[in-house]
């Protein structure tokens, strides 16, 4: 049995509904009182019981259904179709236009670093007194050479009846990955051709056809997961020959 | 563009509105004690509440202002008009029928049985535990709810808790297996 005095209070306390000080004083009393405490304890059992008991009523799919239809009905109310007419292709084209410049400007920019990157690869490497590291001009010895180097293999072309030499190749690296850095000559000049491991990144922002920057021309392709690119100061047909080559023997 | 104030505010009636319907059913039901009459209420209380949303002030509850809605209806409805008991809220409140073994009493109780027991309550005390337990509202809600003074809340959740608890102990005293 709660005492008198406490009982309207102790309703509010297990109702959280107490001030600080209020809250100070209800707890300071149930310490002391063992039938205030009992009382509250039992009111607290009370809340839960009903709490679980009175969630009872669930109304049926149908009748949501309606209801739904009843507020949404009134939405399109006063030339709502108008609106609509007007409004929503509106906002597409809006849409469409922001994610395709947005893409196509990434997509760009992307592209533009990674045949920078690549061109700056070329001209270091043929700037170096070492350009290659394994020096043949057999792809048989040059093939192998890369074997525990890079985690991937690739087969180079017969360049017999072309007027392309393989010079040799070294190991390189793009954004972080390992791949096969090849020398090729054509007359007096230089072609790198890149074989990276297409992990699906933005090494793989490639271009449909050969690009000119800075007067080198790079083209590049995806074939059995891997990216091939072949980067020279030579026209672009001459680019196209090679990776013409390339991609017939990989 | 300009979009005309009757579609937001339409749409934003929505956006409110219908994740308490759950809620506002079962309260309705719990009412009502009857489905048919639980589905119109909660459709006149959202067609109601959608008319009058243009008055409604944003930032004050809504959920108070969709339930009070709710009860409104259902206390001009025909079992509303038949089932509403009077509650004198001025009776002072005495702590006579609880004496402490029954504390427990509840623990023991199965859901049936306080089921049993809230639907026996009177309208005024049934709907002020549904609104305090089960919708967890706070007092001042519930004030805004029943369109009472927070100090009516106080004393009526009081006497509905005794109320209950001595309708349990008829059961329980009824009960094949006793206390």
């Amino acid at each position: 049995m709660a005492c008198e005095s406490w009982s309207a209070k102790l309703d509010a306390y297990v109702d959280g509904e107490l001030s600080p000080s209020e809250l100070k004083d209800v707890a300071t009393h149930l310490r002391e009182c063992t039938s205030c405490a009992a009382y509250a304890l039992g009111l607290v059992q009370m809340k839960r019981s009903i709490a679980a008991a009175g969630k009872r009523y669930q109304p049926g799919a149908d009748f949501r259904e309606k209801i739904q239809k009843t507020i949404g009905s009134k939405r399109q109310r006063g030339g709502s179709w108008y609106w609509k007419i007007v409004a929503i292709p509106a906002a597409l084209v809006l849409i469409l236009s922001v994610a395709v410049n947005f893409y196509v400007g990434r997509e760009k920019t992307r592209r533009e670093r990674v045949y920078s990157e690549l061109t700056d690869l070329h001209v270091a490497t043929l700037a170096s007194a070492s350009p290659v590291d394994v020096i043949s001009t057999d792809r048989h010895t040059v093939k192998p050479w890369f074997q525990g180097k890079i985690p991937f293999s690739f087969n180079l072309p017969e360049l017999q009846g072309t007027d392309f030499t393989l010079v040799g190749g070294r190991v390189t690296y793009l954004a972080q990955s390992p791949g096969a850095h090849l020398i090729y000559r054509l007359r007096q000049h230089e072609i790198s051709v890149f074989i990276f491991q297409d992990r699906g990144d933005e090494t793989a922002a490639l271009a449909s056809a050969p690009v000119s920057t800075l007067s080198f021309t790079v083209e590049g392709w995806k074939k059995n997961g891997l990216l091939y690119f072949v980067v020279g100061d030579v026209g672009a047909q001459d680019i196209e020959s090679l990776s013409k080559l390339l991609r017939d023997a990989g | 563009m300009e979009v005309p104030d009757q579609r937001v505010s339409a749409a934003a009636f929505e956006e409110l509105a219908l994740p308490l319907f759950e809620q506002l059913y079962n309260f309705a039901h719990w009412l009502a004690q009857d489905a048919t009459e639980a589905e119109d209420l909660v459709q006149e209380t959202y067609a109601k509440a959608l008319r009058a949303f243009s008055g409604f002030q944003l930032g004050t509850n809504f959920r108070a202002w969709m339930f009070r809605i709710l009860r409104n209806t259902f206390l001009t409805s025909r079992t509303g008009l038949k089932s509403t008991a009077v509650i004198d809220d001025e009776v002072e409140t005495i702590a006579s029928t609880a004496p402490n073994p029954e504390t427990v009493l509840l623990e023991r109780a199965d859901r049936e049985m306080v089921r049993q027991a809230l639907t026996e309550l009177p309208v005024p005390f049934r709907e002020i535990l549904l609104l305090c337990e089960v919708e967890e509202m706070s007092y001042e809600e519930i004030a805004h709810v029943l369109a009472v003074p927070i100090g009516t809340v106080m004393s009526r959740l009081c006497r509905a808790r005794k109320a209950l608890r001595a309708l349990m102990v008829e059961k329980f005293k009824g009960a094949p297996h006793g206390v």
